[in-house]
């Protein structure tokens, strides 16, 4: 089955409205749909829904400990060290692990020869997986506060939608660096939803620039149409972008939004639109994907 | 003074609010710390005096005329960046972290290491001051030390400018990069706005601000496009001791400045909005640190 990514470069566009309304109107049509919150900085989607939560999987990471009394001081580990994690004093005797700095790559416990480093898992976050009336259809990475990266947990919610059956919808993270390539990367298609201002077009551009440079088939939702100027519209098709839909600002649609409400429940011509944005990309972009 | 305005949830209006707090000074050193989705350059259009360039971190590469496909490499990469596709070994650069593990065990030595040397940093003038901002190059690590980069650079600028106040202009999110932007700063602004999704990622990210011991001070933005939601993030932050500096209207005058590539203030003083914001600047340079 295919997998959309909704993602956008500048954060607030709209993704998670895009993303919560299209799992809901899919639902409703009684398509088997998944939702993935990828967001895990941030996660906003599952209070859209009445959801039971069936589980939730803790994601860990590896960092070393170092056994003193074991260690020569040969510095082998801090050496290999590239995350400038492991902290050596030589002439003191010292090694210390900064777990704030670890990635867990294990290349320590590779380089240390005198068996003095064992590794111990760490929190980084957990997957939580719900059920939408009855059906596991959501899956939400959530990372910890004060972690790194949210790369590894998302990398563990998007696993978890593997075995699901149906269109999975991933909810991305704003920007362009690791989060979102590591969620788009994973997607056969992605929608990308800007607003028609200077930020969200310039934010726009850097994305596009960076599906393109992984070849990933892209089309565009232009959000809150109306405020702004038309910069954006004309230059997508100046561009031969797809302009999927637009999106009016209406403070109705605001207010829905703001108070966990889907505005595809009420709005049944704003459900239809959506469907048929995703019933177009599934037969121009197949349904065979991964 | 370092001042930086941060929100957890994207696109509340950080990147205006802080263009309006630095154009109502005579001279500030501006910082974007958004490296990821740089904007405020758009409204400042600054000179670029100076240009960095940062490396984020290395990719593994392999020449496969020294590789034997024996597939070491593989087990040993934790990042799932190593796999065999029609077997032949070959490396995601997008999964690889750079850890340099598979370049030192491979018995071949056919795995090099190269940068990531794309990401710029650059430094300049502007009308009311000077700036500093980063570009990450798209799908880079956004480690918070491109940030830091930012930050340190704005300090020597404005020491050797003898400017005494620095606006930073945070990412979305509560992960590295923002933790970067507010570490050591002497006051912190998070501007939310009335949704589920505000509320909560506001929640979110006065945790991370109060680990750094620093007081928030809270703007809720387009205050009236949910008035009921606004009450509840006020009664939210009452009962948890937390200070709303101040309460904006959704405007058009917001994007109408984006447009003219101009400050809100600056498009139109005399507007409630700008006098607005006038006041909850002047209100936070009151506060006893």
């Amino acid at each position: 089955m295919i997998k959309i990514a909704i993602a956008s470069g500048k954060g607030g566009t709209g993704k998670t409205l895009v993303a919560t309304n299209i799992f809901h109107t899919l639902v409703k049509k009684e398509i088997d749909t998944v939702l993935v919150d990828c967001d895990a900085e941030a996660p906003n989607a599952v209070a859209f829904f009445n959801t039971n939560l069936n589980r939730a999987v803790e994601v860990t990471q590896l960092v070393p400990v170092i056994d003193t009394n074991a260690c020569t001081f040969c510095g082998k580990c801090h050496e290999y060290c590239n995350y400038n994690a492991i902290f050596f004093l030589p002439p003191m005797k010292i090694i210390n692990v900064m777990e704030d700095l670890c990635h867990g790559c294990g290349a320590c416990s590779i380089a240390c020869k005198d068996e003095a480093i064992t590794e111990k898992p760490v929190s980084l976050g957990v997957v939580n997986l719900y059920s939408n009336n009855g059906k596991p259809s959501l899956v939400e990475a959530r990372m910890n506060i004060g972690v790194m990266s949210p790369v590894p947990v998302i990398k563990a919610a998007i696993k978890q939608s593997i075995d699901m059956t149906g269109i999975v919808i991933l909810d991305s993270p704003p920007g362009t660096s690791c989060p979102f390539i590591q969620t788009v990367a994973s997607a056969d298609y992605v929608i990308l939803v800007t607003e028609p201002t200077p930020f969200g077009f310039s934010d726009l551009q850097q994305s596009i620039e960076t599906l393109k440079k992984i070849n990933k088939p892209f089309g565009v939702i232009i959000n809150r149409a109306g405020i702004g100027n038309n910069t954006v519209r004309d230059w997508l098709q100046e561009n031969n972008i797809s302009l999927l839909m637009e999106i009016p600002f209406k403070n109705e649609i605001a207010r829905r939004y703001s108070i966990g409400e889907l505005v595809s429940a009420e709005d049944l011509f704003f459900a239809e639109q959506l469907n048929t944005v995703v019933e177009n990309i599934i037969t121009q972009n197949g349904n065979s994907g991964h | 003074m370092e001042i930086a305005v941060i929100s957890g949830k994207g696109g509340t209006g950080k990147s205006s609010i802080a263009a309006a707090f630095a154009t109502l000074n005579e001279e500030v050193v501006v910082a974007d710390c958004d490296v990821d989705a740089a904007n405020l350059y758009l409204l400042f259009n600054p000179t670029h005096e100076e240009e960095i360039a940062y490396i984020s971190g290395n990719k593994a590469i392999i020449d496969y005329h020294l590789c034997t496909n024996c597939g070491i490499c593989e087990s040993y990469c934790r990042f799932d960046a190593i796999k065999f596709i029609d077997k032949k070994v070959f490396i995601s650069e997008i999964s690889c972290d750079g850890c340099f593990l598979c370049s030192r065990i491979c018995p071949e030595k056919a795995i090099t290491m190269v940068q990531n040397d794309r990401s710029r940093m650059y430094s300049g003038s502007f009308r009311n001051g000077k700036m500093v901002y980063g570009r990450l190059s798209p799908g880079e690590e956004n480690s918070g030390k491109l940030v830091n980069l930012v930050r340190e650079k704005a300090k020597e600028v404005a020491k050797e400018n003898n400017l005494g106040t620095i606006i930073l202009d945070g990412p979305p999110g509560i992960g590295c990069p923002v933790i970067s932007t507010i570490t050591g700063v002497d006051k912190v602004v998070i501007v939310t706005e009335p949704t589920i999704s505000g509320l909560h990622d506001m929640q979110r990210t006065i945790e991370i601000v109060q680990k750094f011991n620093l007081p928030a001070n809270i703007i809720i933005n387009k205050y009236d496009l949910n008035s009921s939601m606004s009450k509840q993030i006020e009664e939210w932050c009452d009962q948890n001791e937390i200070a709303i500096v101040g309460q904006l209207p959704f405007d058009k005058l917001v994007t109408e400045a984006m447009i003219q590539s101009k400050s809100i203030t600056e498009i139109n003083p005399d507007h409630e909005m700008s006098k607005n914001i006038k006041a909850i600047w002047n209100k936070m340079l009151d506060q006893k640190k």
